[in-house]
């Protein structure tokens, strides 16, 4: 595969850097809104080599995190039916419940499987007449397009035994949420690039001129993390407030028009209730009424599953860019990956477990040891 | 302390504390933290956290003794004089045939490779299938026949072995369990608790080939470029490499070697870190990936690092000697790629560290259970 690499490279990378440290006057706090985003930038060590007064906070982005309690909990009573397979993204397996995860219910004798394309799930409805293959529908607009293909499909094919469970929400609404909030820090952000494949960037016009906050839509590569940095900082420091487009190799304004139709074919836009945020107005997406007879929530009759989310974990202010996973007592010794709390911690784009799995748990002066340390082993 | 230390040896009562912690008032209404897992998870077969938890809870306290208690992958045998290498190992892979080998030629070389990482000249295996009710004969003939050229290839003999067949539906195809000895003819003492700061780290060549491989074939991927399984028997690349160490009475150079296979190259890392009490630092752009490996992770959402190998080694080499070694491994068939990757470190003692291609640093922490696929 190509462009990889080229995305990659220390040197471009070098002079990045040193061209933010030549703009910048003055400390930024910039968020980056994909949880995509988050765990690149704590993989390849990108916040280590920004300077000193350049704030990278992590935003709502993750779609794994922001999955309501009651979702996973109403996705766990449906996946414990001997008469469903329960089809899901990989990562979703490993959330806790109230009860267990997907995992337990698995060795329990539950037939949960992974799939990598929701389309996956008409091959298994095929082959298991009997059974109702259910499809645990999240995420963001990023993957609203295949799985309203999904559903759209089975009600074009009359595939009759396969249902959503869906719990869809949007960018545009979160961020409009996080720049009202009195407490909020953040002063640009690092718009999500996969996201914005599939909507285009218009939308985004409105908030950046509205909050008068530079957006930088921006991809997932280390190159592209620091060049839409320094595009933020200079829109910050010459006090402009556009939507930028960094990512444009793979985007424009528009997005993509053939997905977009597809996907308002099949949602309609609906209140959602945000893990760790709460009840965002017009956050997200519900099945159109059309499509009812492939809704998994109507079928099972588990909308009564009403579970409270804990108050003490601080992941809602996480997700707001008010707090950092490290300002949390309970980050690295009673929340880890093993043991999640809150909603930070459950997915590996998650702000709280991608800082865990990359050591950032570990005292400073534990790993504080000079870069460059290494002989000329190449 | 950190998580580390008791990840790979004793996740023991600290841990323990903690969920009760966890539990205790301040986390009342939280979701229940999954600790103690009523049945076997998937998870505990991954190599990772999970497998520790296992093999530290269940299996060691039943078993304990100081040869078991190493936990390296093979045990050590001083019998009237002469040292045995003594392993065994279970083959459960789906497919059972896929690019670049099938579970047979795995079984063989799985259980040599655990052999020649303690230096020993592998020489005896045994075989134990368990076949599912309605396998094709075809199939497991087939195996069979891989079997026999592999334990040819590799020098050993297969000389007892034991047959089971279980009902359709109980098993998946065809299970195989082999147990190696072989014999330890040179003056080392390679342990995973040997490694110490200054020490290079070797790296034997492209990593993650097996996993991609069993992975592409599994979900039906394709890739540009068929993605082979490296699998390979790796004791003649190690006798290569002791070869080139120059021999001191007290401190012999080959300080620690292991194949990484379950878990890749960052869970090996990590075993040796934790159990040798050092660091390691390892540089990205210095460990060799392929194209292929690469962009079949990234579509993925998966770590090369923590991708299994089948015909990789990594050791940790004095420095003094790590030059000769690498120019040994270079010469063989199955080293040609070997790089240094990096050197163990007195800074963070049970840790990985990498610094990454942009120049930025991160810790390799030991996975939890299986690697999992990301949304987007």
């Amino acid at each position: 595969m190509k462009y990889l690499d080229e995305y990659r490279d220390g040197r471009v990378a070098r002079k990045i850097v040193d061209e933010i440290r030549r703009v910048q006057t003055k400390p930024w706090v910039i968020m980056e809104v994909c949880g995509g985003q988050t765990h690149s930038i704590v993989k390849n060590g990108i916040d280590y080599l920004l300077p000193e007064g350049v704030e990278l906070v992590h935003g709502p982005g993750c779609p794994v995190c922001v999955t309501p309690l009651e979702m996973i909990d109403k996705a766990h009573a449906i996946a414990r039916r001997p008469d469903v397979i329960f089809c899901s993204f990989g990562d979703m397996l490993r959330v806790p419940g109230s009860d267990g995860d997907l995992f337990t219910i698995k060795s329990e004798g539950g037939d949960v499987r992974v799939v990598y394309s929701p389309l996956d799930c008409l091959k298994i409805a095929r082959a298991n007449s009997g059974k109702q293959v259910v499809f645990f529908a999240i995420g963001f607009e990023t993957t609203a397009p295949a799985n309203a293909m999904l559903a759209w499909r089975a009600k074009q094919e009359r595939v009759r035994n396969i249902s959503l469970l869906v719990s869809h929400v949007l960018v545009p609404p979160a961020l409009a949420a996080i720049l009202q909030s009195p407490q909020n820090r953040v002063q640009g952000f690092l718009g999500p690039g996969h996201v914005c494949a599939v909507m285009g960037y218009e939308e985004y016009e409105p908030i950046s001129a509205h909050f008068h906050v530079p957006i930088v839509i921006t991809g997932f590569e280390p190159l592209d993390i620091l060049q839409g940095t320094l595009m933020t900082i200079r829109q910050l420091e010459t006090e402009r407030a556009e939507v930028e487009n960094e990512y444009s190799r793979i985007l424009n304004r528009e997005g993509n028009k053939a997905a977009q139709k597809l996907v308002f074919q099949v949602f309609e836009i609906a209140d959602r209730k945000w893990r760790g945020i709460g009840m965002i107005p017009k956050s997200g997406y519900r099945l159109r009424p059309e499509f009812s007879e492939h809704d998994a929530e109507k079928l099972f009759d588990v909308a009564e599953i009403d579970t409270r989310e804990p108050e003490i974990c601080i992941s809602g202010q996480i997700l707001r860019g008010i707090k950092k996973p490290k300002d949390c007592p309970a980050f690295g010794t009673q929340c880890t990956p093993q043991h999640p709390l809150g909603a930070t911690m459950v997915s590996a784009e998650g702000a709280c477990a991608a800082y865990y799995a990359y050591g950032r748990h570990l005292k400073k002066e534990e790993v504080d040891v000079p870069v460059h340390s290494l002989g000329g082993a190449a | 302390m950190n998580q580390l230390d008791h990840a790979t040896t004793a996740p023991g009562e600290e841990h323990d504390t903690r969920a009760e912690a966890a539990t205790g008032p301040l986390f009342g209404s939280c979701p229940l933290p999954i600790f103690e897992h009523k049945n076997i998870v998937l998870g505990h077969g991954s190599g990772g956290k999970l497998t520790a938890e296992l093999i530290s809870k269940i299996f060691l306290p039943a078993f304990a003794n100081p040869i078991l208690d190493k936990l390296d992958d093979q045990a050590v045998l001083d019998i009237n004089g002469t040292r045995l290498a003594f392993t065994t190992d279970g083959f459960v892979v789906t497919p059972i045939f896929f690019p670049g080998g099938d579970i047979g030629r795995l079984a063989v070389n799985g259980t040599v490779n655990d052999l020649a990482m303690s230096g020993a000249r592998p020489l005896y295996l045994s075989a134990a299938f368990i076949l599912e009710e309605g396998l094709p004969a075809q199939d497991l003939q087939r195996v069979v026949e891989s079997m026999g050229a592999a334990a040819r290839e590799a020098g050993v003999q297969l000389v007892t072995g034991d047959t089971k067949v279980v009902n359709r539906g109980k098993g998946d195809q065809i299970f195989i369990t082999t147990t190696g000895i072989g014999v330890i003819e040179r003056p080392v003492h390679i342990s995973a608790n040997r490694a110490r700061p200054g020490d290079k780290i070797i790296l034997s060549g492209y990593i993650g080939d097996h996993g991609m491989a069993i992975m592409s074939q599994r979900e039906n991927l394709e890739f540009e470029g068929a993605i082979e399984s490296d699998c390979a028997p790796l004791h003649g690349l190690v006798a290569a490499m002791l070869d080139a160490c120059v021999e001191a009475a007290s401190d012999h150079p080959m300080h620690c070697l292991r194949d990484p296979t379950r878990g890749g190259v960052a869970t090996t890392l990590n075993e040796i870190a934790s159990q040798s009490k050092v660091g390691l630092l390892i540089r990205e752009p210095l460990v060799p990936v392929r194209e292929s490996v690469k962009g079949a992770c990234e579509i993925l959402g998966l770590d090369p690092l923590y991708v299994a190998n089948e015909g990789k080694l990594l050791a940790i080499v004095a420095a003094e000697s790590a030059d000769a070694v690498l120019q040994h491994m270079r010469a063989h068939p199955l080293g040609q790629d070997a790089q240094i990757i990096g050197e163990a470190v007195s800074e963070h003692p049970g840790m990985v560290r990498m610094e990454t291609a942009v120049g930025g640093s991160r810790i390799l922490d030991v996975m939890f259970g299986e690697q999992l696929p990301r949304i987007c």
